[in-house]
This record gives C-alpha cells, sequence and structure tokens, in this order.
C-alpha cells in the first residue's frame, strides 16, 4: 500500500475507532445500566464463539445467499422493466402510478400475505427480498434510461447504424451505468430488508439469529447480528464499488 | 457541375397551441458537387432546421429536400454531420470513436483496413497522443476534431456543421477552421455550414445563403471571390471587409426584425 492508501485507509479508520469508544463511553457513563449494553470485547468474544461453536457462518452464508438471490432475480426483472418504462412514454404514463403504488408499501406489510400464498418456506423470504430489490431498482433504471441524451443516437444514425446497432452500441453502454446503479441500491433495500423476510420463521440467517436472540435476551448475540449484517453489506458495495470504476473507466466524474 | 443537394420550395411548420408556427417558408437552392454552403442568419431564425431536413432528422411539411436526386428519407452515412455539442461517445476512446461507423454494417470496411483509417485521422486531426485516452480528457477544441475524424471516417459524400465552432475560444476556433480549410483541401468535401458569424462564413465558404428571421426564407445568396486555398490573410483584403459589412448589414436588418416581431408577441401575452 502507498502512502496515499495508507492515509486514506487511516482516515477511513478513525470513525471506527471513535464509535467503538463512543460505546464504551455510553456504557460507563452510568446513564444507562450496564446489563443493557454489552461491552465491544464481549461482543468480539461472543462473536467468536459464535463462529467457532454454533455455526455463524452458516447463518451468514444463509442470509448472503437469500440477498444475492433476491437482488439477482429482482434487478434481472427491473432492467428490462425499468428500461422498457424509460424509453417508452406511454409505458411510463401507463405504469407509472402503479410501481409508485408498490413501493410506497413496506415489504414488512406484505409478509402476512406473503406467508398466505408462498407458506414459511425458502420462497417465501425469495419472494419479500425480490420484491424489495424489484421496485428500488426498477425506479433507477427507469429514471436514468429516461435522462439518455438522443444526441449519441443521432450521431450513431448518421453514422450509418441501423437499430440493433443502436441498440447495442450505444444504449446498452448508456445503461450499464445504471444497472450499476439499481444493484447498488436493491442491494442496500434488500439488506435491510433481510431481518423482516427471516421473520417468517426462518431456522438459519442473520435475521432469524437476532430474532431467536431477543427472545431470550441475548443482547451480545443481537449485537453480533446486526454487525454481522452491517460489515457484509459494506464488503458487498465495496466490491459493486470496484467493478464500478473498472466497468466506467471513461465516466466523467467530479470526485475520482 | 453535378447537384449533390437541392431544396425545392421547402417548407416546414408545426402545430402549437398558440397556432401554427412556420419555421422554413419557400426555401429553394441547390448545393454542388465541391460547394462549401454557409447558412448565415439570426439565432432562432430556423436555419438548423434546413440542416436537419437535410441530414434527416426532420421531414419538410412541403416541397422536397433532395439528396443526388432521391429525397431524404432519414439520417444516412453519406451525409457526415458535425454536432455543435460534438456528440463524442464517452464510454469509448478516442481511436473507438474514430472506428465507431467503421464497424457498422452499412459501410463495408473490413476489419483489416479499419487501423490504418483510424491511424490516418489520428494524424490528421492531431490526436495521435490521445489514441488510447477517453473523451473525458480532452478539451473543447479536441473533441470536436474527434467528431469530425469520426465524420469522415466513414467517407460521407457530404458533411453537413451545425455551428460546430460555437462553443470554442477564438483561439481555439481560429485553428479549426484552418485545420478544416486544409482538410477540405486534401480529403475533398462538399460541405453545409451553419453559422452565425459572418467571418467564418466568408473565410471558410464559396457561397453563403444568408437567411431571414424566422420563417426562415432567403434573403440574399453571395458568391464569395475567393479561391481556394485560402489562408488568413484574406480577411486583411478590402474585398472581405466589404462583404463583411454587406452579410453584417443583412443580418443585423434581419435581427432588428425577429426583435420587432418578438416584442408585441411578447406584450399581448
Amino acid at each position: 500500500m502507498n502512502g496515499a492508501g495508507l492515509r486514506r485507509f487511516g482516515l477511513g479508520l478513525i470513525p471506527w475507532i471513535g464509535a467503538i469508544l463512543l460505546w464504551y463511553a455510553v456504557r460507563w457513563s452510568g446513564f444507562v445500566n450496564v446489563s443493557l449494553i454489552p461491552a465491544p470485547h464481549q461482543v468480539a468474544a461472543k462473536f467468536f464463539e459464535l463462529l467457532t461453536k454454533e455455526g455463524l457462518l452458516i447463518d451468514i452464508f444463509a442470509s448472503t445467499r437469500r440477498v444475492f438471490l433476491g437482488v439477482a432475480l429482482g434487478i434481472l426483472v427491473a432492467v428490462p422493466v425499468g428500461f422498457l418504462l424509460g424509453w417508452y412514454r406511454p409505458a411510463r404514463t401507463f405504469a407509472d402510478p402503479m410501481i409508485n403504488f408498490f413501493r410506497a408499501l413496506p415489504p414488512i406489510a406484505l409478509i402476512p400475505l406473503v406467508i398466505v400464498y408462498f407458506g414459511v418456506d425458502e420462497l417465501a423470504k425469495l419472494v419479500i427480498l425480490f420484491y424489495a430489490s424489484f421496485f428500488s431498482g426498477v425506479i433507477v433504471m427507469y429514471e436514468g434510461v429516461s435522462q439518455i441524451t438522443p444526441l449519441y443516437i443521432r450521431v450513431a444514425q448518421t453514422l450509418g447504424a441501423n437499430q440493433a446497432e443502436i441498440f447495442r452500441k450505444v444504449i446498452i453502454p448508456l445503461t450499464v451505468p445504471h444497472i450499476l446503479t439499481a444493484l447498488r441500491v436493491a442491494l442496500g433495500v434488500a439488506w435491510a430488508t433481510l431481518v423482516a423476510s427471516e421473520l417468517i420463521a426462518a431456522q438459519r440467517g442473520l435475521g432469524a439469529m437476532i430474532q431467536n436472540a431477543s427472545t431470550y435476551f441475548l443482547l451480545d448475540v443481537i449485537y453480533v447480528g446486526i454487525i454481522c449484517i452491517g460489515l457484509i453489506a459494506l464488503i458487498m458495495d465495496l466490491i459493486l464499488r470496484k467493478i464500478t470504476a473498472r466497468l466506467l473507466v471513461w465516466q466523467d466524474r467530479a470526485i475520482a | 457541375m453535378k447537384k449533390r443537394a437541392q431544396f425545392d420550395k421547402v417548407s416546414l411548420s408545426f402545430e402549437t397551441p398558440k397556432g401554427r408556427l412556420n419555421v422554413v417558408e419557400d426555401v429553394s437552392y441547390d448545393i454542388n458537387d465541391g460547394d462549401f454552403i454557409a447558412v448565415i442568419g439570426p439565432s432562432g431564425c430556423g436555419k438548423t432546421t434546413m440542416m436537419s431536413m437535410l441530414a434527416g432528422f426532420q421531414k419538410p411539411t412541403t416541397g422536397k429536400v433532395l439528396f443526388d436526386g432521391r429525397p431524404v428519407a432519414g439520417p444516412g452515412p453519406e451525409r457526415g454531420v458535425i454536432f455543435q455539442e460534438y456528440g463524442v461517445f464517452p464510454w469509448l476512446t478516442v481511436k473507438q470513436n474514430i472506428a465507431f461507423g467503421l464497424t457498422l454494417n452499412a459501410n463495408h470496411v473490413p476489419t483489416a483496413e479499419r487501423d490504418a483509417i483510424c491511424d490516418h485521422y489520428l494524424g490528421l486531426m492531431g490526436l495521435s497522443d490521445f489514441a488510447n485516452s477517453y473523451p473525458k480528457h480532452l478539451s473543447g477544441g479536441m473533441r470536436q476534431r474527434l467528431a469530425i475524424a469520426r465524420a469522415y471516417a466513414v467517407k460521407p459524400q457530404f458533411l453537413l456543421m451545425d455551428e460546430p465552432f460555437g462553443a470554442l475560444d477564438a483561439q481555439s476556433r481560429s485553428n479549426m477552421q484552418n485545420l478544416l480549410l486544409k482538410v477540405l483541401e486534401t480529403e475533398g468535401k462538399t460541405v453545409m455550414l451553419i453559422t452565425h458569424s459572418v467571418e467564418e462564413a466568408i473565410y471558410l465558404a464559396s457561397r453563403i445563403v444568408v437567411v431571414t428571421a424566422r420563417p426562415a426564407r432567403i434573403k440574399e445568396i453571395i458568391d464569395v471571390p475567393f479561391a481556394y486555398p485560402r489562408d488568413e490573410s484574406i480577411q486583411e483584403r478590402p474585398e472581405f471587409a466589404e462583404l463583411r459589412s454587406h452579410i453584417r448589414q443583412l443580418v443585423m436588418d434581419e435581427y432588428r426584425a425577429q426583435q420587432a416581431q418578438m416584442r408585441p408577441v411578447s406584450f399581448s401575452e
């Protein structure tokens, strides 16, 4: 790592250290009952205990897989639908109110219905996560696509491009940034919805772990679960940002 | 001389909530092979619309726009267009931008020849050092050179330019004008240039079409008496100054007419 990289890393570390110090400070301040706040080192110890004895990795894997599948399927459908809505004004007029209606519904509100129609298995969780990713992704897609300027299409036409070539060589490259943004937004929303989806009688998963822990008032376990969700979301976002930077080197950004 | 493009009693209008808006009215003129036509008129007069019809983006309401004797049906690679906003593809490198047209089915350029064509235009436009850069690293003048290189690469018989140097600073602008003259000398093209600069029109064009305030009608067609190749010294000639003041007068008259037209409308609303 070079000097600048090291400094950026250090700069990124400071708020974390600050948060841990604040955590200890709150615990020792005496304003809150100490039994209600497990100390960071206790949580860390619990983390290793869960990791080695209770199969925390299985929970992480179960949750990550659900999020991954939900987002993948949601975006797979959101891309063509968002594209159509962005590209064809009549389609937007037609579908816009409907989409906003469903988008406004919090996925948690749908859980009772999902249980009725899809049971309590893996499918039910997938449906919730799909729902959350699709509606957050579709908006990003169609807002982005509807802002593509016709100039590049005109240029391609004057160079002799036919419809298929315009689509392949102009519209697709212009759509890629919006797909990546949609993916990032959907990933964020899906992690947020994860716990809710795992409330549906899940055996394993970080949400289920938190849910079970709350029944027995195991605060340290709850903390471990919450931190794991945050960290995995952070790692996924970092990976996606790296991919974005690689795919979109051409973009002119104010801050690189 | 062979007629390349013809405007035959061309009018264009469209319906607005406030009634019919005539943009171009009864325009007829021919552009011959090898001509460099500059169209000049007050801004917003509809001169870009004329070009747009020849490029194939808009259809005349009445009359005919012909290219090589056939009505223009849509855009095509035989009519290259240089846009004021450049329109270089930001997701492609400089070289890939030039190669874009060459990779299209319509132009039938074998893969083996593409590299040579790209290199030729990279050199001609002074972009060789930036072949693998993305447009975000280029200045405005360089982007416009790239747009011209890309249009040239597919060998159009005709070049349409819509205020191509309008967004450039004075230095880049006169550099680009000289570069264009040099390129035309070696590559040879028929050009229709839309501009609002009287000097630019006289310096570059063989014929100048002065159009009226909206609706655009032809006010005068003027032959420019300078032979090619030209250089900046012609701008010092008395004929240049005479022509400039004549055209400026025509354009200013139209500008005033346009202002007068607009005033009562804005008051009545």
